[in-house]
């Protein structure tokens, strides 16, 4: 079954740059409904309103880290709860990379990354594309 | 006989601000005084002497050194100047990305192999903005830090007493060179210095 690129996917980070540069590159990717969110809080409104297929998000955020938005969402008894949920993040230690992995995280991207990454991740948890 | 010391139950107190240990130390040197002391006892306020005159001489080291200033004036400059790093940054990047956009609206007309190429550039360039991002970050870090030891140069100076004497005692003795390397600041804050239109009328005031 191959993705629906009209899938709403919605973006999390605290820099507008890097929510620009994300949207860009899902662009790029064929994927233009893109909704975009500064904070965890902001997210968990935007998925109260609307169904996703995808939400990639930063974890360095105030006051809700993407950690504590992901555990949240997989926590909930919402439909948003099996989103897939990619996180792209500078913290690089193995010990994040765990405890997002164990929060139910689906992929995890590094910053800084690439197209080819972004699109390679999304591939493992989305399918071919 | 002077009055004796309860030294036990003055470590049990302590520890002391500076004017306390001064005014402690004054006040052992006087009654030893007053009651008359024999040899041992002229060398041990002979020493409690010497110990206030180093007391004293530190806090005026302490003060020549300007470790004031770095509390005052150099940290908060120093996050300043980063915090400027950060949002200049964040222009150059946001302008770098408009260009982007203008150009990928342009190959998307016209289309064809050459387009596909120019795209694929540009989405690099797209992909190396995200400096942006990790260089924002570190400097917030630095940040960070720089709060951590302005915090602690500030519980230093309380612990020395309040009347640390600044590091611009003396500021009389600025050389020409001095007055020269202080025209020297780098890049103004936003909101400070001149615009260019300021300098021009300056400028123009000379004429």
């Amino acid at each position: 079954m191959s993705v629906d690129k009209d899938m709403n996917v919605l973006i999390v980070d605290d820099y507008k740059t890097m929510l620009r540069i994300i949207k860009n590159l899902l662009g790029q990717l064929g994927f233009k409904n893109v909704d975009e969110a500064t904070d965890g809080t902001m997210a968990l409104e935007l998925l109260k309103g609307k169904n996703y297929g995808l939400i990639i998000s930063d974890w360095n955020m105030e006051p809700m880290t993407g950690l504590e938005l992901l555990k949240t969402i997989r926590g909930s008894n919402d439909n948003c709860k099996s989103v897939p949920f990619i996180m792209i993040t500078a913290e690089s230690k193995t010990e994040n990379v765990i405890a997002a992995r164990e929060a139910g995280v689906n992929n995890y991207i590094v910053k800084p990354f690439n197209a080819e990454t972004l699109k390679q991740k999304m591939t493992s948890v989305l399918g071919e594309f | 006989m002077p009055e004796k010391l309860d030294i036990d139950s003055l470590v049990q107190e302590g520890p002391f601000e500076r004017d306390e240990v001064v005014r402690m130390i004054d006040s052992v040197v006087r009654k030893v005084s007053i009651s008359g002391i024999d040899n041992e006892g002229a060398g041990i306020v002979s020493d409690i002497q010497e110990l206030g005159q180093i007391i004293e001489q530190m806090r005026r080291d302490i003060g020549r050194s300007g470790v004031g200033d770095i509390k005052d004036k150099h940290i908060p400059t120093a996050t300043d100047e980063l915090d400027a790093v950060v949002g200049s940054t964040e222009d150059a990047t946001g302008a770098i990305m408009d260009a982007c956009e203008a150009i990928q609206g342009f190959v998307s007309e016209s289309g064809g192999a050459v387009s596909d190429k120019i795209d694929a550039e540009v989405i690099k360039i797209f992909e190396a903005c995200s400096f942006q991002d990790i260089t924002g970050q570190r400097i917030s870090k630095v940040v960070g830090t720089l709060k951590e030891i302005e915090a602690k140069v500030a519980v230093i100076l309380d612990a020395l007493g309040g009347a640390i004497p600044a590091s611009s005692e003396g500021a009389g003795d600025a050389t020409a060179t001095d007055s020269e390397a202080d025209l020297l600041n780098g890049p103004q804050m936003p909101g400070e210095g001149v615009s260019q239109s300021d300098v021009d009328k300056l400028l123009s005031d000379f004429d």
